[in-house]
């Protein structure tokens, strides 16, 4: 029921922020987020699942009631969580909660609204990753959409319109690409499922139930399903050539949907292609290596060229994350326990960091009102805490020891040089980890410009010290930063534990 | 043993008793306090007898009455009338819009004359509507369909002194006018086919008509014209523009949702029980397949009123195409009928039923916004609309619940009944006719979000002034929007209802 509850909660206090006046409404909201945030504690605390929640395993606070029934399939309401989910669930409601702080200084017109819809997207998103039903995943994965749509075209640059409507018309495409693949699935397995539980379907796949739909034989109606569902889920995470909606969103969305969006939406389409594509396709998603891979390492590679080209630090920041998704794909595909292991870990990693750095750019841009590369230099001397932490944060980017972005990068390259599912693997680690000295070079490079050397600025504003409220979510990333990269095993125990099972998977068809 | 048993059977038509007694009690209130300005007693007198018949409705479905587990469908006065779950769901969809639109005028029709007959001319038509789901003989049909349009013909021009209103409401009656009559002519038709008009009977004495096929097909298809008149349905939609956009809203609201509802209410039995699909494609002299028919019509309704409301610049305008659009959806349920459907067949109409319902509350609910905007005098365009969310964010968030769920948008109720419609279909093996409708629905999302983009995201082009905050239409407004997103997690209950009375007409 905790998960009911969690999700229960974030809708009302959406619902309660919506109708607050503006003046106490930012303050309001961060108390309220505060609730999700101890209920994902204590869900981790309490924690007491193995295994795959997909593939039979034991699921963490599970609920499994019929909601629908309609024909042949039931619909369920079915949540619960396991190593793979819980670790996003958490980052979920850290990240909105200091999101919400982060828009203290930022946001300054129908503030009720704006936070109402932060709360809104962070219940959605909540339900997300913890739906085990397709309908109910469904629901909620489309849901997110709307929050996101209105806080790009509310509170976004001048471009805004154009952004949201992009962002809009991209990712539902998609959805409606994902979902044709995926419905094609359930009618190819026929008579063999009785509802659209993620686990039932994930076994019956397992169990080689799938027969031919449409025409198409058992292996080519899943090559379909496949190619339908990763075309679905690659525009969401985005992996090149889908990435053109990434930077309009980022560039014209304020700094806290920037969070959200670098930090969980892109998450969802990752998770979104582990639970999906790769768990209950494993034979497909190895027949497709190559392919995968290549797109994997042109994320990682373009990404990062892309960044380097950049004079707007949010532009940097956010090809800089198709470059870090680049990485999970790879991970993905190398079907080892650190190659998976360490994909999953990399989105907690990357949603810390990446969040950190949107947020460090943030703190510059309210006080210059400018993120041009070009129009300042030496904001250190101005604003030290703020830079100090934003050059701890590019490090972390760059993969520096002890912080949880070598973490999950050591991982996954350990984990696709050991990888068997095609021989020219390392080949492929090795060209991705050159990207890792492209993103030295251009996260180097801004800072040199815009942090260090004498100080300089063109704008009419005072540059003063950031206040403590916008300070302190970047130090509490730091810090999370920091413990995980100290201490892995927080999270990537449970994480191995749900990923093994898919790694013992053969081929069913 | 429900009490219910032992009163007689009659005591069933009781939510069209309480209805028609509500109508004569607004009129005698109006006549012993004639030309009052505060309507707060009618709109009262109104709201609560639709609310008590719907409430009788419902107890009714839930104890079952007329419904198999107490012994089947109750037919009264030699079959002329019947009272089964079918009828009981419809009237639950016709009382709770009446309801709504009753509370909403309150404010609508403030300082206005007439406002006696204006609310016992809606609770006449509803009485009407409620009987036409009941009846069960081509007359009865005939009798309360005209009892339901003839109220809705002068409240379509209730704004005497508005040209528009006037227009349409003369436009609306000439071409119901034609309509009865082509109605008419095709019950004559198959009187004289089958001798008879009571709906049972028709279909008994339907295998005496195979020298007389060609009859029969032409009476079957003027009837479907009657029908389509009323559910606003190529090829007699190009009324319902005109009407919606010239009557006042709530009137609008009442037409596009209630009065479409009963269009359907009727068609559903007429075919299923005159005109069983088994029976009439296997006459001696030929078949008369009105399924393809109405797939047909289902295709270029829904085509053709999601195109037309993508290119209107006036919002009531856009809505009145939107349910055009939704009409052929709705029809889906009876195009996706085939002769050995078995279960599939009470599925498919049962999930038509409940799209009604959830479209009940959204669609109303989207009309009452604009009779908020009316009220306000904001204009009626698209552009009229910017900015809006920033005055009024209750009120916009509500049209924005309702505009989601009508383009079918997962979160709300729309979705989920969008969804169990197409599965339906696909599952009685029309899964072109899903696709056609998913096509039109993800199509539809464009001009419903033009509504949400205008009132959230567009800056005013002129200073917007909210002169009154209206009680009576923000209360109906939230209930449909509580109602629509409601359907969602508790659609259970409403698909399971709607497709076990939709059973029992097989």
């Amino acid at each position: 029921m905790i998960i009911e509850a969690l999700i229960a909660v974030t809708f009302l206090a959406a619902l309660v922020t919506f109708v607050l006046p503006d003046r106490i409404a930012g303050k309001a909201a961060f108390a309220l987020s505060l609730v999700p945030v101890l209920g994902s504690l204590v869900m981790w605390q309490q924690y007491d699942a193995s295994g795959n929640a997909l593939l039979g395993g034991n699921i963490a606070f599970e609920t499994d009631v019929v909601w629908l029934q309609l024909g042949q399939y039931d619909l369920h309401w079915m949540v619960g969580v396991d190593g793979i989910s819980l670790p996003l669930v958490v980052l979920t409601t850290i990240l909105t909660t200091l999101a919400i702080l982060s828009s203290w200084t930022p946001i300054s017109e129908r503030e009720s609204q704006f936070y109402g819809l932060m709360l809104l997207m962070e219940a959605n998103l909540l339900g997300v990753f913890t739906a085990l039903d397709f309908f109910v995943w469904f629901v909620f994965w489309e849901a997110v959409l709307v929050p996101m749509y209105f806080l790009i075209g509310v509170w976004g640059g001048p471009r805004r319109k154009y952004a949201a409507i992009k962002f809009f018309v991209y990712t539902n495409i998609a959805s409606l690409v994902m979902f044709i693949g995926f419905i094609s699935l359930v009618f190819g397995l026929g008579d063999s499922i009785s509802s659209l539980r993620l686990p039932e379907i994930a076994q019956a796949l397992q169990a080689g139930q799938l027969s031919g739909f449409a025409g198409l034989s058992a292996s080519a109606l899943a090559s379909v399903a496949f190619i339908a569902m990763f075309l679905g889920f690659a525009v969401k995470v985005p992996v090149v050539p889908f990435h053109t909606w990434l930077p309009d969103a980022h560039v014209e969305a304020p700094t806290p949907a920037s969070v959200m969006l670098a930090g969980v939406l892109l998450k969802m389409g990752t998770y979104a292609l582990l639970r999906f594509n790769f768990t209950m396709l494993p034979e497909t998603a190895r027949s497709f290596a190559l392919p995968i891979a290549l797109i994997a390492v042109a994320s990682v590679i373009y990404g990062a060229l892309l960044a380097l080209a950049q004079q707007d630090l949010k532009r940097i920041v956010a090809y800089s994350s198709v470059s870090s998704m680049g990485y999970v794909i790879l991970g993905l595909i190398a079907y080892t326990t650190y190659g998976v292991g360490g994909a999953t870990f990399q989105m907690v990693a990357h949603g810390l960091i990446s969040g950190l750095m949107f947020m460090a750019v943030g703190v510059i841009y309210n006080t210059t009102h400018t993120r041009m590369v070009t129009d300042m230099s030496g904001m250190a001397d101005k604003m030290p805490v703020t830079a100090g932490i934003f050059v701890a944060g590019a490090f972390g980017y760059m993969g520096l020891p002890l912080m949880a972005g070598f973490a999950a990068e050591f991982f996954i390259f350990k984990g696709s040089f050991e990888s068997t599912v095609m021989a020219a693997m390392p080949l492929f680690t090795g060209a991705a980890m050159f990207g890792i000295v492209i993103v030295a070079g251009y996260l180097l490079f801004a800072m040199q410009r815009t942090l260090f050397g004498p100080f300089e600025f063109d704008g009419d504003y005072e540059i003063t010290e950031a206040p403590f409220h916008d300070v302190a979510p970047l130090a509490v990333l730091l810090l999370l930063t920091i413990v995980l990269g100290v201490q892995p095993d927080i999270f990537f125990t449970m994480i191995q534990e749900a990923v093994n099972p898919i790694l013992e998977l053969g081929g069913a068809f | 043993m429900t009490p219910l048993q032992t009163l007689p059977d009659w005591t069933a038509t009781a939510p069209a008793i309480v209805l028609a007694l509500t109508g004569l009690l607004l009129l005698v209130i109006d006549t012993i306090d004639p030309d009052t300005s505060n309507n707060g007693l009618l709109a009262g007198t109104a709201t609560l007898g639709s609310l008590a018949a719907g409430g009788i409705a419902g107890w009714f479905l839930i104890a079952g009455t007329g419904m198999e587990k107490t012994g089947g469908a109750i037919s009264l006065y030699g079959d002329a009338l019947v009272v089964d779950g079918m009828s009981l769901f419809f009237t639950l969809i016709f009382t709770s819009v009446a309801a709504m639109v009753s509370v909403a005028s309150f404010d609508y029709l403030a300082d206005r004359r007439y406002q006696g007959e204006f609310y016992s001319l809606v609770i006449f038509a509803a009485t009407g509507m409620t009987l036409m789901s009941m009846s069960n003989s081509l007359a009865t049909v005939f009798v309360s369909l005209e009892l339901a349009s003839l109220p809705s013909y002068a409240l379509v021009a209730f704004l005497k002194k508005n040209r528009g209103s006037v227009e349409a409401g003369l436009k609306y009656f000439l071409i119901g006018a034609v309509s009865s009559a082509v109605f008419a002519f095709g019950i004559s038709l198959v009187y004289a086919v089958t001798g008879s008009l009571v709906l049972p009977d028709v279909a008994a004495n339907l295998t005496g008509a195979d020298g007389l096929v060609g009859v029969l097909g032409l009476g079957v298809l003027m009837i479907a014209g009657g029908f389509a008149f009323k559910t606003a349905s190529v090829p007699f939609h190009f009324w319902a523009p005109e009407a919606y956009e010239g009557a006042p809203a709530p009137v609008s609201a009442f037409l596009s949702s209630a009065s479409k509802a009963a269009g359907f209410a009727v068609a559903f039995r007429v075919f299923t029980v005159a005109f069983p699909l088994d029976t009439i494609t296997a006459l001696g002299g030929g078949s008369v397949d009105w399924s393809i028919l109405f797939a047909v019509l289902a295709v270029v309704t829904m085509t053709l009123g999601n195109f037309a409301a993508a290119t209107q610049e006036n919002v009531k305008r856009m809505l009145a195409y939107s349910s055009i659009g939704h009409a052929g959806y709705a029809l889906i349920g009876l195009a996706a009928i085939t002769v050995d459907g078995g279960a599939a067949n009470g599925d498919v109409l049962g999930a038509s039923m409940a799209h009604l319902l959830v479209y009940g509350f959204m669609n109303t609910g989207a009309f009452l916004f604009i009779a908020m905007a009316e009220k306000w005098g904001i204009g009626r365009t698209f552009e009229d609309y910017n900015g809006l969310a920033t005055k009024v964010p209750i009120a916009a968030t509500a049209m924005t619940i309702f505009m989601f769920s009508l383009a079918g948008l997962p979160p709300f109720g729309g979705f989920v009944s969008k969804y169990a419609l197409f599965y339906s279909a696909i599952e009685s093996g029309f899964w072109w006719l899903a696709a056609v409708g998913a096509v039109n629905s993800a199509l539809s999302l464009f001009y419903y979000s033009r509504v949400v983009k205008a009132m959230w995201i567009e800056e005013p082009s002129k200073p917007l002034e909210i002169g009154s905050q209206p009680v009576g239409l923000y209360v109906a407004v939230i209930f449909a929007a509580v109602g629509t997103v409601l359907l969602l997690p508790g659609f259970q209950p409403v698909i399971e209802t709607a497709q076990t009375v939709a059973a029992a007409l097989f």
